[in-house]
């Protein structure tokens, strides 16, 4: 018995997300630490999780198993086994030793227990929705399903808090919540199926972070587990709690730190009305510019996102949202409050939004042209998967200024690297999700992508921003995590690991690259500028 | 000619810190040498707050000082720990934003940044807000080996790596020396408008949960009783945001009788900027009590204890404040049993500290988290020891 594995896949129709799947994926065999140069990419990024595990291990790890778990929440055969074998990063694949769905947490405290006594590595999966491989599994160790960890607990709407299992949908809190006129604010664009549990793991953001926050700004509360099978409470439900912000150290940190149990949010009341702005550019910097007014302007958009021009065209024929095809960009503007603010705001976007060279100005009229409005938004990756055999979505944050140059410098990466990129960006954020488009049958060509999307993330970090704005590290940025942080910072890194996970069982290989992976990978952290404290002036 | 005065005194300040890093660095090679530990300060406004240090040096903050990047569009200030935060705010107004969590700010000086982080101490606002380490970004970290770390940026969204920038915010820097600070800032409201009530506590917290679960405009509440222990009290409430909002809400709560609060008073808006500050600077004539004084942290709901009444009641019912005599162990039961926690924040007058500190106890696994991740990123304990628990004091 098992249960379905909800894929990135299973949310967005036909067209796969991402489509990396059609990769002709080879088996790794690289060892555990490269030595000498000439690995590519795709292997180096899985160097840490190929250990198997040897014969007799498994047989007396899969025998503990057995007697230490009911059968109906364990997973050991092959066909039972394939479902996990990986998460949204569907590129990479391989195949766990075994998969527990306890129902509770003393059944996740038995699973928790066999596997430190037989030194196994443990990798949390929530919705298996994730776009970075931080549920991929380690060949030697077990994946711990919290699928069956499905309750909403209770809803408090005087209080404004909703406690829910970490396996209960993103999108199910709200539904749960709008009885009462309240919802849960984080919105990622797989909020149908991914998790609260993922969410925690992976601090989501979603297209309203400027005003509403990421989840570490919505989570009041996690109840876990320690490698150890401690029960651990960190935050609370009143407004702040004593000691270290350990609640902010567990959100996001991709389930190296601590197993998820239970989670209270912060519910907020849904606003009465929201309207949006659609704004065409004849020129990208045009568009780049506009966002840096609305925020000179004192406004802070309910949404702001942006798209260029060949993303637009992709996108409106696909879902026909009557999009400007003459347009270089287009910019989605979002006010929301009671009628009369979102009436004084809107006016005050649009004047903003005309003074800064906005070629047309639609402004949605009703629920259905605003749900219209977003739907080539909300559509961008399965748009892209039609124009192409396979893409590739990047995720890094800049400075929101610099959003008309990192535009001129993919498109120069784009002649550099013989792909064709289109591009979408949470734009009151900063944050870049550039689709790289190839086709995985061509050899050659999924390397070239990777390259070409490593290349795009450390123009970011280049730029003062970040590898990953809020899809996490796992293994697909491991290898970029180097050029970000120097090797003091990732040790401190491993301090942290070090107190709550000292044997290191907890998605090990994950997030944080070590020394010699960095040697390996070859790319120098970013320092920049002659300064005797050069870390310092890259703030 | 303003801007170019500017420049050379950033210039200025930014040698200043280069030499101040130099001279911390030393400081800490000095330090370890003779394990000795080292009490970090800045205007020292909150030495109150928190266990006592006993330290063998005090490094000044002070010469690490200036802002480093201000750029209104980003919404995003960094600055150096030595920085006052009166002089950030008067920056940050200046181009028509702000520190959306008002920060309070204590004594002449004010308080620095760097102090803001470590205590991580939050104003009214803080009520729908958010708190000081929900707008910290990233952050710059000197550990007690002398080496600097860069956590988090200056973007909104970064996941990359573990959020060491929050877990520093309010550790009273007992992790490491906090350099400087990439905030996240807020434009000011366009309008705000206060309302006054006399009511019981009861009645204001019911009404203020039943109204922050609408879409109204709520920015800070504050209910404080006639007379000490008394039942009858006052509560304001100040409503920020879009003109038009603001406008609508306080029609909706100051027309008609609301439920057992009766009717609104509406409060001129200097008298009430006057009322805000001084509760979010506490110099409110409530905070002058020479009773000990707790700051009791509750899920907004919780019911209130004819033994602990407030002096006053901040974030809807979420934070009271509470000058008593009773025992740190029945001041701390009361908050346990409403699942929150209560810290000694002003002993009295002599006051012998309760030996575990003057924050609650930490449940032991946490306990052992903090104590485990303080060997890890401090091994010798040299920082601020004991500040945060007495049981966090110097390492072997």
């Amino acid at each position: 018995m098992r249960a379905p594995a909800l894929t990135a896949r299973s949310y967005i129709g036909s067209s796969p997300l991402p489509t990396l799947e059609r990769l002709n994926f080879k088996p790794m065999n690289a060892p555990r630490e490269p030595m000498g140069g000439g690995l590519p990419l795709g292997s180096l990024r899985f160097a840490d999780y190929t250990e198997p595990m040897s014969d007799s291990k498994r047989t007396a790890f899969c025998a503990a198993l057995g007697r230490g778990l009911p059968s109906e929440i364990l997973i050991l055969d092959d066909e039972g086994l394939r479902p996990y074998e990986c998460d949204g990063l569907t590129g990479y694949r391989q195949m766990p030793v075994a998969v527990a769905l306890p129902r509770n947490e003393s059944e996740a405290q038995a699973v928790l227990e066999i596997c430190r006594s037989h030194e196994v590595p443990v990798v949390a999966r929530g919705a298996g929705t994730g776009l970075s491989g931080g549920a991929t599994p380690h060949r030697g160790g077990l994946v711990l399903s919290l699928a069956r960890f499905n309750r909403i607990v209770s809803i408090d709407p005087l209080a404004r808090i909703a406690r829910v299992q970490p396996g209960v949908r993103n999108l199910a809190i709200s539904e749960a919540a709008a009885v009462h006129g309240l919802y849960y604010a984080p919105d990622p664009s797989s909020q149908i199926a991914c998790s609260i549990g993922g969410n925690v793991a992976e601090n989501s953001g979603g297209v309203h972070c400027l005003k509403y926050g990421l989840t570490v700004h919505n989570v009041l509360r996690i109840r876990g587990l320690t490698i150890d099978g401690e029960v651990i409470e960190v935050g609370s439900e009143a407004l702040d709690s004593q000691g270290l912000d350990l609640l902010g150290l567990l959100i996001g940190s991709e389930g190296m730190l601590a197993i998820t149990t239970e989670v209270s949010v912060r519910l907020i009341p849904k606003p009465q009305q929201a309207r949006v702005i659609l704004a065409s550019f004849d020129d990208v910097e045009k568009a780049g510019q506009a966002v840096a007014d609305l925020l000179a302007a004192g406004i802070i958009p309910a949404g702001l996102e942006m798209m260029d021009g060949p993303m637009t065209a992709a996108v409106e024929e696909f879902v026909h949202a009557g999009y400007d095809l003459n347009a270089q960009a287009i910019l989605l503007c979002e006010s929301d409050g009671t009628p009369t603010e979102v009436a004084e705001e809107i006016a005050h976007m649009r004047e903003v939004l005309s003074k800064s060279g906005a070629t047309s100005l639609r402004i949605s009229d009703s629920e259905a042209e605003r749900l219209r409005f977003w739907s080539g938004r909300k559509n961008a990756f399965p748009a892209s998967g039609r124009v192409s055999p396979d893409y590739y979505c990047i995720d890094g944050t800049i400075p929101r200024k610099r959003l008309g140059e990192m535009l001129r410098r993919i498109a120069g990466l784009e002649k550099k690297y013989g792909l064709r990129c289109l591009n979408v960006f949470h734009a009151g954020d900063g944050n870049l999700h550039p689709l790289i488009l190839f086709d995985a049958s061509r050899p050659g060509e999924f390397e070239r992508t990777e390259e070409f999307g490593a290349e795009i993330l450390e123009i970011c970090v280049e730029m003062g921003g970040t590898v990953t704005g809020e899809h996490g590290v796992g293994i697909e940025k491991i290898n970029t995590m180097c050029v970000q942080f120097s090797p003091q910072e990732r040790m401190s890194f491993f301090a942290i690991k070090r107190a709550f996970d000292p044997e290191g069982l907890l998605n090990p290989g994950k997030a944080i690259p070590t020394l010699s992976r960095c040697a390996e990978y070859g790319r120098e952290h970013v320092h920049r500028g002659a300064l005797r404290f050069p870390e310092l002036s890259r703030f | 000619m303003a801007e170019q005065v500017g420049q050379a005194e950033q210039t200025e300040q930014a040698e200043r810190a280069e030499q101040w890093l130099i001279a911390t660095r030393e400081c800490l090679a000095q330090a370890r040498l003779e394990r000795q530990a080292i009490r970090i300060e800045g205007h020292g406004s909150k030495a109150f707050y928190g266990n006592p240090v006993s330290a063998d040096r005090v490094l000044s903050t002070l010469g690490y000082a200036g802002v480093v990047d201000y750029d209104p569009t980003e919404l995003v200030v960094v600055v150096r720990a030595g920085t006052p935060i009166r002089v950030l705010e008067s920056l940050l107004e200046s181009r028509g934003q702000r520190l959306a969590f008002e920060p309070p700010r204590f004594g002449s000086g004010g308080g620095t940044v760097g102090g803001m982080i470590a205590s991580g101490l939050s104003g009214p606002a803080r009520w729908m807000s958010g708190a000081c380490r929900d707008f910290v970004l990233g952050m710059t970290v000197m550990n007690s080996q002398g080496d600097l770390l860069r956590y988090g940026g200056t973007v909104m969204k970064n996941v990359a790596g573990y959020d060491l920038a929050r877990l520093h915010t309010g550790a009273l820097g007992s992790l490491g020396i906090v350099l400087d600070v990439a905030l996240k800032v807020l434009p000011l409201p366009a309008a705000r408008l206060s309302l006054e009530w006399s009511c019981s506590e009861d009645a204001a917290r019911e009404t203020l949960n039943e109204w922050a679960a609408r879409p109204l405009p709520l920015s800070a509440s504050a209910w404080i009783p006639n007379q000490l222990g008394g039942f009858d009290g006052t509560l304001r409430l100040r409503l920020s945001g879009a003109r038009a909002a603001v406008d609508e809400a306080a029609n909706a709560l100051s027309q008609s009788p609301q439920g057992r609060l009766g009717l609104a008073r509406p409060l001129k808006n200097n008298e009430a900027d006057a009322f805000w500050l001084s509760i979010r600077d506490q110099t409110h004539s409530v905070f002058q009590s020479s009773l000990p004084l707790w700051r009791v942290s509750l899920p907004a709901r919780a019911e209130g204890h004819a033994d602990f009444s407030p002096m006053l009641v901040e974030w809807g019912g979420g934070l009271r404040w509470i000058a008593t005599n009773h025992s740190a162990q029945a001041v701390r039961a009361f908050a346990a049993d409403r699942s929150g926690h209560a810290a000694l924040y002003r002993p009295g007058q002599g006051q012998v500290l309760p030996s575990d500190g003057v924050f609650m106890p930490l449940e032991p696994v946490i306990h052992r988290l903090h104590q485990r991740i303080r060997e890890e990123l401090d091994p010798m304990g040299l920082l601020n020891p004991g500040r945060l628990s007495p049981a966090m004091a110097r390492a072997a």
